[in-house]
């Protein structure tokens, strides 16, 4: 009975389960953050505003997974309208908020202070699986990855210019994701990132030139399948991504490059170079195997870790609970998100599909984002760890994330 | 649609799949990596963020006189320390401080030069109770500020021991450079002059270490705080030869008005019983940093309070020589010690061409040694010096060490000035010397600038059988002889009889030097000095024991510009080995203790009739 009851509320227990037990996990880790030697209001009370923000979640999630898959296809372009609409309007009556102060993210409703990026991301995979969905065939050419591309880069531009550099990367992983389950060649999608690669990897001349290389025998190979205004095209784009980024870059001065840096984000580098970056690093390592246990990590009842309770909540666990903990926590995203691949799989409706991957690739980034900046494998950017770090709007929107994956299940047989 | 056949799904799916396996596979790879593989060099890491090492210093080793009494110890002081943290808060941190501890401008930019990343900075060695009160109380406002309690140096008897005991003070830039200080830090205390600076190794002991844990601002958390992790060990206590009542007691009669120097030896073992400087300084001034103010009092005083005049100061002799040119004369066996010289002093003479004037124009008739040296009659050291002969007079006063240091433990004395061969007028003066040089020499003039404490060495010679060992200030270090007069029994006694003529009824320094239960011999000095020809330093030289003994005491006193030898110079000698011969041998201290004062008082001395 009860069994059933379950069941009926969580309609794939499985996904719904493994969700649940993180961010109950999260909790635990935001309550431990708190535990301060020389506690501060902000991130000791935090774990209880996140567990009214789950009950918030939860109730959204049961409403929300009982809406039929077609009221959303429905709602979709009005939706992202207005998703555009309100990320434009943080521009003109933003407000920064708590750990991401110097971002105008937040817009301030009185009561509540809402996070217009978050249901931006919702619509926008909403919207990308309404337009790929309803096309006859999957895209071919790099021309019909151009309105995908316009439906995600939108409100990508909008965010950048918060700027929130770590929503922005969440737009990328929904377009790539969404795209790569609507059936494009991987071989065109490495043409459709190929730019932004050039612009990294400029950096280095010889490695580029190589790349350049082989790109080109790339387009030469590819001749056939391509247009050639679509070949030249990604031709110059990559060239001009390639040489203005160099000149570009060398031209600024020492600070004003760190300005730029601290444009893209703000939160890097507050107190002399890496200082975020060692003492999380500290943090995890210090940790070692078993950890020093739950609420008892030195770097951070310190006050080494910056964020703690927010960005940097990984390097909580890590020191906290160990490498079996940092584990432990990884293998459970990885279930949750072959979860969603699963689910995609079997769903017979090509939006439904689409839906589940949006939402599998938001997670993605910022699952590897997040915890990868805390250990040194990417740059740092302020992007939260999904259901595990403190954040009341992108707990909720997660959870309805959830409740929009957990309702495809529910309608695929 | 082709897109979404299960089969074209499935391949996705699989796809996908890989690509998530491999990001979270290269995250866990990652995390392996950071905390299985390097996980003890961040949990290294790790400590040194959280702890703070704290250097604590040792206590200082206790410095005693030669009874046992405390000359220096260590009373609680607090010293203030801004804990490591970012240079900004460091800052931050000192000019909140300033206004609590009185910090001066310079010395907040000094500090500022200190901030190193890592170790905590010493703001103040000795921190007012007061300051240290207001601190505590409003530790909140004071993050990353410690406050340890540690040994003070304090000198109980103050000004009277400050030159012979010198003082610690924070040590200086220069010094951290020298190769002596290699094991040494910022912000420790170290001697800087006296014994505390010649016995610095010994006194100091070793640092210990205390580890406090502090959070990212800086401020001193946990369970850790104030575990001494290497406890201190107490520096070693040194044991001095120098009498500290004696040095209370000098400095109590030396005049206030007047500058000079007090030194006494004892015979038996060259141990220094007193080195006294006048005007004196209280090291306890100079204990966690002199007041700027009275810094520039002190040095820019004319009568420079920071000089050492006993081991500094140097002067021309004068008449106190005299027993010098005697003892070379004796030991070169250019005289018999009971010979009369054959020529008599009658107010002048003339000797090697020209006319030389005694000091009494009536002249002194025929003297033997004994006689000269009671009436420091110039005619008869004149023939003396003759017969000595200039190459002879140099070479001796050259071994007898009167152009070298006396070897003192102390970490400063000035050698003598006198000439070690005739080079010395060609190199000073440009002349080649006549052998008439040698007659400005017999009488303790020409160039010849002796310290106090040489001059008292050279009497402890004539105090023993004429070897004379280096003066020593530390308790219990075997007397070194570092050179030696041959003298006979009879020569030393003839040369202690013509001392006791100055002392005794007839002689200059009798009212000024008879002492009730000690007999006092010496000879008496009047220094001739181009900064004021009219007064010359007065000086007295001589030795004290019990009457019919062995001398127990050498005492030499100089006082600058004092005019006379016998009434400024004699008085403070008398009185100062009175107090330490009655304290030897246990009679009541009286403070009217010389004929004179005696007289001056209106009290009877029945004693001085015999």
């Amino acid at each position: 009975m009860v069994r059933r009851l379950i069941r009926y509320w969580a309609i794939d227990t499985q996904l719904v389960g493994l969700v649940l037990l993180l961010t109950l996990f999260g909790v635990a880790m935001i309550y431990s953050a708190g535990v301060l030697n020389d506690p501060s209001p902000v991130t000791t009370g935090a774990w209880m505003r996140q567990l009214v923000w789950l009950a918030i979640a939860l109730v959204a999630f049961t409403l929300v997974s009982r809406i039929p898959l077609r009221w959303f296809e429905w709602v979709t372009m009005p939706g992202y309208v207005f998703a555009v609409i309100m990320l434009a309007a943080t521009k003109v009556i933003g407000t920064g908020a708590g750990t991401a102060a110097g971002v105008e993210s937040f817009i301030d409703l009185g009561f509540v202070r809402f996070q217009p990026a978050e249901f931006a991301k919702l619509a926008t995979i909403l919207a990308l699986a309404r337009y790929l969905g309803s096309r006859a065939d999957e895209p071919a050419t790099l021309k019909d990855l151009v309105s995908p591309a316009v439906i995600a880069g939108l409100p990508l531009v909008l965010v950048l210019l918060q700027p929130d550099l770590g929503s922005a990367l969440a737009f990328i992983g929904i377009l790539f994701a969404v795209l790569f389950w609507a059936g494009t060649a991987p071989w065109l999608l490495l043409l459709l990132a190929s730019p932004g690669v050039a612009l990294i990897l400029s950096f280095n001349t010889l490695i580029w030139s190589g790349y350049f290389v082989v790109l080109v025998i790339f387009l030469y190979m590819y001749r056939y399948r391509l247009y050639l205004v679509e070949s030249v095209s990604v031709f110059i784009a990559n060239l001009a991504a390639g040489t203005i980024a160099v000149p570009l870059w060398n031209s600024l001065a020492a600070y004003q490059q760190n300005r730029i840096l601290v444009f893209l984000d703000p939160s890097v580098d507050p107190r002399g170079a890496g200082y975020q970056l060692i003492q999380s690093m500290v943090a995890i390592g210090s940790g070692g195997l078993t950890g020093k246990g739950f609420t008892l990590g030195t770097q951070k009842r310190l006050d080494f870790l910056p964020e703690q309770h927010t960005d940097f909540i990984y390097a909580v666990i890590g020191e906290e609970l160990g490498f079996i903990g940092t584990l432990l926590t990884l293998i459970t995203f990885a279930l949750i998100l072959y979860r969603l691949v699963s689910m995609a799989e079997q769903a017979e409706d090509p939006f439904a599909g689409l839906v589940i991957f949006g939402i599998l690739g938001t997670w993605l980034v910022h699952i590897f984002v997040n915890i990868g900046m805390t250990v040194g494998m990417v740059p740092i950017t302020g992007i939260p760890l999904p259901f595990v770090s403190y954040g009341g709007t992108f707990l909720l929107m997660s959870w309805v994330a959830v409740a929009v994956a957990a309702r495809v299940a529910h309608e695929e047989p | 649609m082709k897109a979404h056949h299960p089969h074209r799904r499935r391949g996705r799916a699989k796809f996908a799949t890989g690509i998530i396996g491999l990001v979270i596979g290269a995250i866990a790879l990652q995390f392996f990596r950071v905390q299985v593989l390097q996980s003890s060099d961040y949990k290294l890491q790790a400590e040194s963020n959280r702890l703070r090492l704290l250097p604590i210093p040792a206590p200082r080793g206790t410095i005693y006189d030669r009874n046992g009494l405390i000359i220096a110890d260590n009373i609680p002081g607090y010293a203030v320390y801004v804990l490591a943290a970012p240079r900004d808060s460091m800052n931050v941190s000192l000019r909140r401080l300033q206004p609590i501890l009185d910090l001066s401008d310079p010395r907040i930019e000094v500090l500022e030069g200190r901030i190193r990343r890592n170790l905590p900075l010493l703001v103040d060695v000795d921190a007012d109770l007061d300051a240290v009160a207001a601190l505590k109380e409003r530790s909140n406002e004071f993050p990353g500020i410690y406050i340890e309690m540690r040994p003070k140096r304090r000198y109980r008897s103050g000004a009277a021991i400050g030159h012979a005991l010198g003082f610690v003070s924070e040590i200086a830039a220069d010094e951290l450079a020298t190769p002596r200080f290699t094991e040494y830090e910022q912000g420790m205390l170290i001697g800087k002059a006296g014994i505390e600076r010649q016995y610095e190794e010994l006194l100091q002991g070793t640092r210990g270490v205390r580890i406090l844990e502090v959070d990212a601002t800086g401020r001193l958390v946990g369970s850790f705080a104030g575990r001494e992790e290497n406890p201190s060990l107490p520096g070693e206590d040194v044991h001095l030869n120098l009498d500290l009542p004696l040095m209370e007691w000098i400095h109590s009669i030396f005049p206030d008005s007047m500058r000079g120097a007090v030194v006494a030896l004892d015979p038996a073992d060259g141990a220094v019983l007193a080195l006294y400087s006048a005007p004196t300084m209280n090291p306890n001034d100079f204990v966690g940093g002199i007041e700027t103010d009275l810094w520039n009092e002190l040095s820019s005083d004319h009568r420079q309070p920071l000089f050492n005049r006993a081991v500094l100061g140097r002067y021309a002799p004068a008449s106190i020589w005299k027993l010098a040119t005697a003892g070379i004369a004796l030991d070169a066996g250019v005289v018999g010690p009971t010979e009369v010289m054959p020529v008599p002093c009658t107010g002048g003479i003339t000797i090697l061409g020209q006319y030389k004037r005694c000091w009494n124009p009536d002249g002194h008739g025929f003297l033997d040694l004994a006689g000269a040296i009671a009436n420091s009659c110039n005619v008869y050291f004149y023939q003396l010096g003759v017969r000595i002969g200039l190459d002879r007079m140099l070479d001796a006063g050259t071994r007898l060490g009167f152009s070298r240091r006396c070897g003192i433990d102390l970490p400063e004395e000035n050698p003598g000035v006198f000439p070690q061969d005739r080079n010395f007028w060609v190199d000073v003066f440009g002349y080649r010397p006549l052998e008439g040089e040698v007659l400005s020499l017999a009488i303790g003039q020409g160039p010849n600038d002796q310290t106090p404490l040489k001059m008292a060495q050279f009497y402890t010679a004539l105090a023993r059988d004429g070897s004379a060992p280096a003066p020593r200030l530390l308790k219990g270090t075997d007397p070194t002889d570092s050179w030696r007069l041959e003298l006979s029994r009879l020569a030393i006694e003839e040369l202690r009889k013509g001392m006791r003529g100055v002392t005794s009824p007839g002689g200059t320094a009798y009212f000024g030097t008879a002492l009730e239960h000690w007999e006092v011999i010496g000879k008496t000095g009047s220094g001739q000095n181009p900064q004021d020809p009219e007064r010359p330093h007065a000086w007295f030289a001589g030795m004290a024991g019990p009457w019919g003994g062995e001398p127990e005491i050498v005492v030499v006193v100089l006082v600058e510009f004092g005019e006379s030898g016998s009434r400024m110079a004699a008085p403070i000698a008398a009185k100062t080995v009175d107090f330490y011969l009655r304290r030897k041998y246990g009679i009541p201290i009286d403070t009217i203790q010389t004929l004179a004062e005696h007289y001056a008082a209106g009290v009877l001395a029945p004693w001085a009739r015999q």
